[in-house]
């Protein structure tokens, strides 16, 4: 090869670049709007999973339009947002992670309160309400934290006493697949329908224990099986629920909630 | 012809990538643990390979020899970058799976090795079938590993139920270590020593 000229190394390199960049542009550009829908479909899909409205892809996005309703939650007065109060906060982006990165948006925690790993935790978070004949039927509410390998991102639906659970569901994850990936077994997931997350006091109860729930113990009503083979996966889960229906999640909006519902009689 | 084929089919079994020329490892340990995912692994690398070599065969004869290898790499990266755009628009639920293991199909030593070994050595259309035929011996090695790990590991293959677990009423135990990574590993020895008892020529250089 008698090609090693500057000038023609260049030349080569320029070219190559070129092509490549243009290849690599045209794909990314041409298939963002289908990437886009995919994303767009598979975040309300799994919203109707855990709701247990889910039927077919195909009408993913007409029964999410039909029954649920977005509404942002200030953590720490517990309180619903009004949609322009949400407007003014600039509050539009409907993922956890970009929510928590945002440092005007979300506070560091400290050690003692960081039970899911999380490091940060948004000042705002988003629920769903799912309406059904005119009234919210049941709420569903994002959670994440850390598992073995990966943060794992989630949705926990409660009945609309706002203590009994509904569905629960991962909808990103990186735990081994067969091992922690069994958060995704239906059955485990069916599991959690039915149990309570607090007592009659509005106190947290709900746990995820090591093994299998004794169904005649008195808390069995609050105790999720633990998935076998993943102890670390299993208490991943059992400490970002606790987070999150706790006092640095949506533990203040849930009492709050509770209360009005009643004196609304 | 019978020429051109052996270009493809040689690297199937007889040189094949992985358990012949040993490379390309460290993703068959990563993605084998179920079989979907290494199916799509399979076809990824391979039209990465293919396409690759193609390329870096047509301009092989321009390019100076002092920037070869950032050539080749500027060609793979821009190849990996379109099959992960494509896999994310047409199998997004597998998308979610590879995560980061698409990206690193540039760092396969597999497509490295052949279009430096073959590409720039070959014309466009052997280079090609070249490139097929190791993406294809990868991917028999990544599926025979991910049928076994599936099968044998959570009772199921391609998600379907074969040998029912105990744990939802059935009657089989699963290995959990054939979920680990490192039983990709065993596998691959294993299957190393078989190739090479069968065919002991495959292990001498």
């Amino acid at each position: 090869m008698s090609s090693d000229s500057p000038r023609r190394t260049l030349r080569v390199a320029l070219g190559v670049c070129l092509v490549c960049s243009v290849l690599v542009s045209g794909a990314v550009v041409g298939l963002r709007n289908k990437q886009k829908s995919n994303q767009e479909l598979d975040r309300l899909k799994y919203i109707l999973i855990a709701a247990d409205l889910y039927t077919t892809d195909a009408e993913v996005i007409s029964t999410y339009r039909r029954a649920f309703q977005p509404v942002w939650v200030d953590l720490q007065q517990g309180r619903l947002l009004k949609p322009e109060e949400a407007a003014r906060l600039g509050l539009k982006d409907f993922d956890p992670k970009n929510l928590a990165r945002d440092a005007n948006l979300s506070r560091a925690l400290t050690t003692g309160e960081d039970l899911a790993k999380i490091l940060r935790r948004p000042n705002y978070m988003f629920i769903y309400q799912v309406i059904e004949n005119g009234q919210v039927s049941k709420i569903v509410l994002p959670v994440y934290g850390k598992g073995l390998w990966s943060t794992m991102y989630g949705l926990i639906a409660l009945d609309r006493d706002l203590t009994t659970i509904k569905g629960f569901v991962f909808y990103e994850h990186g735990e081994t697949p067969g091992l922690g990936g069994e958060v995704d077994n239906p059955r485990w997931r069916q599991s959690w329908v039915g149990k309570k997350a607090f007592d009659a006091e509005g106190n947290l109860r709900l746990s995820v224990i090591k093994g299998k729930v004794d169904p005649t113990a008195a808390e069995a009503n609050y105790q999720i099986d633990g998935l076998s083979g993943a102890t670390l996966t299993t208490r991943g889960v059992d400490q970002l629920v606790k987070f999150w229906l706790g006092r640095q999640g949506y533990g203040s909006l849930l009492d709050n909630l509770r209360g009005g519902m009643q004196s609304n009689g | 012809m019978a020429k051109l084929k052996s270009y493809l089919t040689n690297p199937i079994i007889s040189e094949n990538p992985v358990v012949v020329q040993i490379l390309g490892i460290c993703s068959a340990l990563a993605v084998t643990s179920k079989l979907e995912t290494a199916i799509v692994m399979a076809l990824a690398v391979t039209f990465v390979t293919a396409f690759a070599n193609f390329a870096v065969s047509i301009i092989r004869d321009r390019v100076p020899n002092s920037i070869r290898i950032i050539v080749e790499m500027t060609v793979i990266a821009s190849l990996v970058i379109i099959a992960d755009q494509l896999i994310k628009a047409f199998a997004y639920n597998v998308s979610k799976q590879l995560s980061v293991y698409v990206g690193l199909i540039i760092t396969n030593c597999i497509i490295m090795g052949r279009t430096e070994v073959f590409g720039l050595k070959n014309p466009p259309l052997p280079s090609f079938l070249d490139g097929m035929g190791n993406g294809l011996g990868y991917g028999l090695v990544l599926l025979t590993v991910a049928t076994i790990r599936e099968l044998f590991g959570s009772g199921k293959l391609l998600g379907w139920t074969i040998l029912p677990a105990k744990t939802e009423g059935g009657w089989y135990v699963p290995n959990g270590l054939l979920l680990l990574p490192a039983s990709a590993f065993f596998l691959i020895g294993l299957l190393l020593w078989g190739l090479r008892t069968w065919r002991p020529a495959t292990g001498k250089d």
